[in-house]
């Protein structure tokens, strides 16, 4: 690339010391950014590893507690997002803030002091329609934005930014939302900016695709640049991942070494849709078995969703979903239950719980049909209340009484809620979306704790996790998914974090076989087809050795809290 | 400098007595805005008022027909309070009213059983069954759009009112019409409900007194609401499907089917309405024989907090209101309270809320601070 001395440089953006705390969390910690002009710059990270907050800081959304900011070589002090596009910069979400039943020209002059009263449109659609042409932007200036594909919305956005005179653009996993050929047109569409002079930060979790499209790179993990600025020559995918997703282990868990039992759950060929009605799950293939956790590991959207509410009967599939035995798949929510699963849901207050009922009417609410709850009618309240005391003395609920609105309580009163009443049904699987996101470290080890002591019970548990450390503590198998397949499946003590990295971003597919250790024996039917219970049984001899000194105790800020509030928003409205 | 007011999120539980107490302040003030629109017309509120309190209260004759009034909105306000609570918004009392007054009419009109030899019990259990029917169907209809097709229920609430309206008329006109008037002929004594005023004979004291079998209908069916809202399986399942439907849709309930069956039993309460008001008031089918019950129940609903103990409280409150707005010239006084009345107490739920604070503005009219920017921003 560029070869110009940095000392000499007037950078597009220079972002010194960055330092930016929510409270109870770092989540900017003294972050050095720069952007050359002309260049495209990938910012890569994990959910949550502050790229999106950093740019929000550079948007003027967020307020740093420190470090300073110079854009074209001039400090600046942004107020608000307004300050920033005055000063050239500006952002493409990755929800569009678009206008469905106007035009393109109207969405891009929205909000603008020009035209003013009198909206010539056909004066100010050839506007539009030249800035595209210049930038090679394919777009019809009058459709309407509801006709448009996704693809073409975000050329909308990208247009609005660039109608305002904007020099630096901020992408935000612009591709997390494309089709293949349109992530391709985007990139050389970005790369034709830059040729003429813009510069653009890429947001991406994707090494493929960011090695397809930067000329340099910034990788953040938990708040702290652990890459700055770096040029791709000679750099190995396998050192960007492991620069992405770090490798710590924070928690001593008491994990007993103990041996599967009988299948619990298995998939057999599960595709779904998702909610735009796009392939989420491909041909998915899973089994677990009694006292076993099993991971599931991917950047989210990867299909993770899907896959548990296809388990949990909140999504209809194709393929075959047994649990202990019974079909589930493209049942109700009852027949899951009634099978014996528990689950706990991604979000806390929009689905596991009802924000402005009581404890006691949150905690009856999978078996409020069954006695000592309810007798034929009519439900009793005195039992009911009873059973949610006693749930509270044994989880340890923090909350004023059993008549506290369950909105009252913090997130880790509300979760061990929850847990206390998926985990007192006496489950024969768990399946567990995220259960520590957005909690304090206290809270984490409690929730932990308690899926491990479930485990030892003879529960099998799916474990969702977007954190890497907590599945390599707890699961026993970990499985890759990324764009809806399972790429791989690990075993917990041949996981290795870079394989696995790789895995979730992905440039490697490793063997989706359904369990590793069936294939040490040779006897053993074909993984995929895991159907045969009682062998698969006797393979299940030999314990797992837990590598202890992998452990690397050290404290762990945590930055999820605040971005979790607004993803959790995000999907509400969708 | 000025003042400004402030609201701010409660952070604890407002006191118990304050929701009572927030509607008691609606109504009060309610009379009082009445009372200046009435001054500003040139009218003297307190005297309005005190006709009021005579012409509503003033005799046991008077109280009877407020009783009478009452009891309509007493059912259709249970069942819309019962909809209400699991955030369905069935505003379509007043057609489910005249179905079941149709309905119920149908026992006696068709007939469906022999007038003169069938006892009087059968014949009105048999048109209570009816108007329950008649009403239930037309909850139906808008709860299965909403369950299954998720059409807005206000929408089609709303529209089935006219097609009730005019479906009953078409029949008073075209088919049972008494003589060319809008009526139909009136029902034999065994299709009428008992009236206190029958018992003149032996107690001199119910001469005149019209009040009907009808308000122990809606006082039974009061108790029947509590219980289920707060005793049964059933309460639960729509309390929990109207605070989060997400959550008790992954809790395994059948939100369709709840959706329907409230729909049907908030229906079946209104149409039970209808039967006592042609059967225990008018003894015939005819036009216009709701004077917006239908209506008025949505606000005695929400007046009373969809509680069903206060329904009965505010249902009264209500037959006293239309019971002296026919007494007083212009007839809209009463409306007007009404509307003052539901705006006020809908608006009164901020202050649960919410707590007010005025501050004094001016000299330092600060920036936002960063960290109230976060949180603003988050949420």
């Amino acid at each position: 690339m560029n070869p110009i001395e940095p000392t000499t440089e007037t950078f597009a953006v220079e972002m010194k010391d960055i330092t930016l705390r929510f409270p109870g969390v770092l989540a900017n910690d003294r972050v050095n950014f720069t952007l050359r002009k002309g260049e495209i710059h990938a910012l890569l990270g994990e959910n949550g590893a502050g790229k999106s907050t950093l740019m929000n800081v550079l948007m003027g959304l967020y307020k740093p507690n420190a470090g300073s900011i110079f854009v074209d070589g001039k400090r600046v002090s942004f107020n608000s997002p307004r300050d920033a596009i005055a000063a050239g910069i500006g952002m493409v979400h990755q929800h569009f803030m678009l206008v469905p039943n106007q035009t393109v020209t109207e969405n891009i002059l929205i909000g603008l002091d020009e035209p003013k009263f009198v909206l010539n449109l056909k004066k100010y659609d050839q506007k539009v329609k030249d800035l595209a042409n210049q930038f090679g932007i394919q777009i019809d200036p009058t459709s309407l934005i509801w006709q448009l594909s996704v693809g073409e919305q975000q050329r909308v956005e990208i247009l609005k930014i660039l109608y305002r005179g904007a020099q630096i653009l901020i992408m935000d996993e612009p591709t997390a939302v494309l089709a293949p050929q349109e992530a391709n047109e985007l990139i050389d569409t970005l790369k034709g900016m830059a040729r003429q002079g813009k510069s653009i930060i890429f947001i991406s979790h994707k090494l493929n695709e960011v090695t397809a499209v930067a000329d340099r790179l910034t990788i953040l993990r938990k708040g702290q640049t652990t890459a700055e600025g770096i040029t791709l020559g000679g750099i190995t995918r396998e050192s960007l991942a492991s620069l992405m997703v770090g490798r710590e282990i924070i928690f001593n868990l008491h994990k007993q070494e103990q041996a599967a039992g009988n299948v619990v759950l298995e998939l057999n060929k599960v595709s779904a849709l998702n909610n735009k009605n796009l392939l989420a799950l491909r041909d998915v293939d899973l089994c677990l078995r009694e006292g076993e956790i099993l991971g599931i590991a991917g950047v989210a959207g990867n299909g993770q969703s899907e896959l548990v509410e296809v388990i949990t009967g909140l999504r209809e599939c194709t393929g075959h979903i047994l649990l202990e035995g019974k079909n589930i798949a493209n049942k109700s929510p009852q027949a899951s239950i009634a099978a014996g699963l528990a689950h706990i849901p991604e979000d806390r207050i929009g689905v596991g719980s009802a924000p402005n009922l009581s404890l006691t009417k949150n905690v009856i609410m999978k078996n409020y049909d069954h006695e000592p709850i309810s007798s034929d009618w009519r439900i009793n309240y005195t039992a009911a209340d009873l059973r949610a005391k006693e749930l509270k003395e044994q989880y340890k609920i923090q909350a004023p009484t059993i008549e506290t609105q369950a909105r009252k309580l913090s997130g880790g009163n509300l979760q061990k809620l929850i847990l206390a009443r998926e985990l007192s049904s006496k489950p024969r699987l768990i399946v567990a979306m995220q259960p520590t996101r957005g909690l304090d470290v206290g809270a984490i080890e409690g929730v932990q704790e308690l899926l491990l002591e479930e485990r030892t019970q003879g529960s099998a548990i799916l474990l969702v996790s977007e954190d890497l450390d907590e599945l390599l503590s707890l699961s026993d198998r970990i499985a890759v998914m990324y764009e809806g397949e399972i790429v791989g499946t690990l075993n917990q003590k041949d996981a290795d974090i870079n394989t696995i990295g790789l895995m979730m971003t992905g440039s490697l597919r490793g063997d989706s076989s359904c369990s590793p250790e069936e294939q040490t024996t040779p006897a053993q039917a074909s993984a995929e087809e895991p159907t045969s219970e009682q062998e698969a049984v006797t393979t299940f001899t030999e314990p797992r050795q837990f590598d202890r000194s992998k452990i690397v105790p050290m404290h762990r800020p945590f930055m999820e809290s605040k971005r979790e509030d607004k993803q959790t928003d995000d999907e509400g409205g969708e | 400098m000025g003042l400004r007011l402030e609201f701010q999120k409660r952070t604890e539980d407002h006191p118990k007595w304050l929701p009572a107490a927030t509607s008691i302040g609606a109504v009060l003030l309610a009379f009082v805005i009445s009372g200046f629109i009435l001054k500003s017309v040139g009218a003297d509120p307190l005297y309005i008022y005190s006709y009021f309190w005579t012409a509503s209260f003033g005799s046991w004759g008077s109280i009877s027909d407020v009783v009478v009034k009452a009891t309509p909105l007493l059912l259709i306000g249970l069942g819309s309070a019962l909809s209400f609570k699991m955030r369905l918004w069935n505003i379509g009392g007043e057609g489910q009213f005249y179905m079941g007054a149709f309905f119920a009419s149908m026992v006696v009109l068709l007939p469906m059983v022999n007038l003169q030899t069938t006892p009087k019990i059968v014949v009105l259990g048999l048109m209570m069954v009816m108007g329950m029917v008649g009403g239930a169907l037309f909850g139906f209809i808008p709860g299965v759009l909403r369950a299954k097709y998720n059409i807005n229920e206000v929408i089609t609430t709303l529209m089935l009112n006219y097609i009730a309206v005019y479906w009953n008329n078409y029949w008073i006109f075209g088919k049972y019409s008494d003589a060319g008037f809008q009526m139909t002929k009136m029902f034999p004594k065994v299709a009428w409900l008992p009236r206190l005023a029958d018992y003149a004979k032996q107690y001199k004291f119910f001469s005149g007194i019209t009040l009907h079998a009808g308000v122990i209908f809606g006082l039974i069916a009061a108790v029947i609401v509590w219980i289920i809202l707060n005793k049964s399986r059933w309460g639960y399942k729509i309390t929990l499907i109207g605070d989060n439907p997400k959550a008790a849709r992954y809790a395994g309930l059948d939100i369709t089917k709840n959706i329907i069956l409230v729909f049907m039993f908030s229906g079946a309460l209104a149409g039970l309405a209808g039967m006592a008001e042609v059967s225990g008031v008018v003894h015939r089918l005819q036009e216009r024989i709701s004077t917006s019950y239908g209506f008025s129940g949505v606000i005695v609903a929400w007046l009373a907090k969809l509680n069903p103990v206060a329904v009965i409280i505010v249902s009264i409150l209500f037959g006293a209101l239309i019971v002296a707005g026919r007494e007083i010239q212009p007839s809209g006084v009463s409306f007007l309270i009404q509307g003052i009345t539901l705006f006020l107490v809908i608006s009164s739920d901020v202050l649960l809320k919410y707590t007010l604070r005025i501050e004094r503005t001016g000299k330092h009219s600060k920036s936002i601070e960063p960290e109230a920017a976060l949180t603003e921003e988050a949420k």
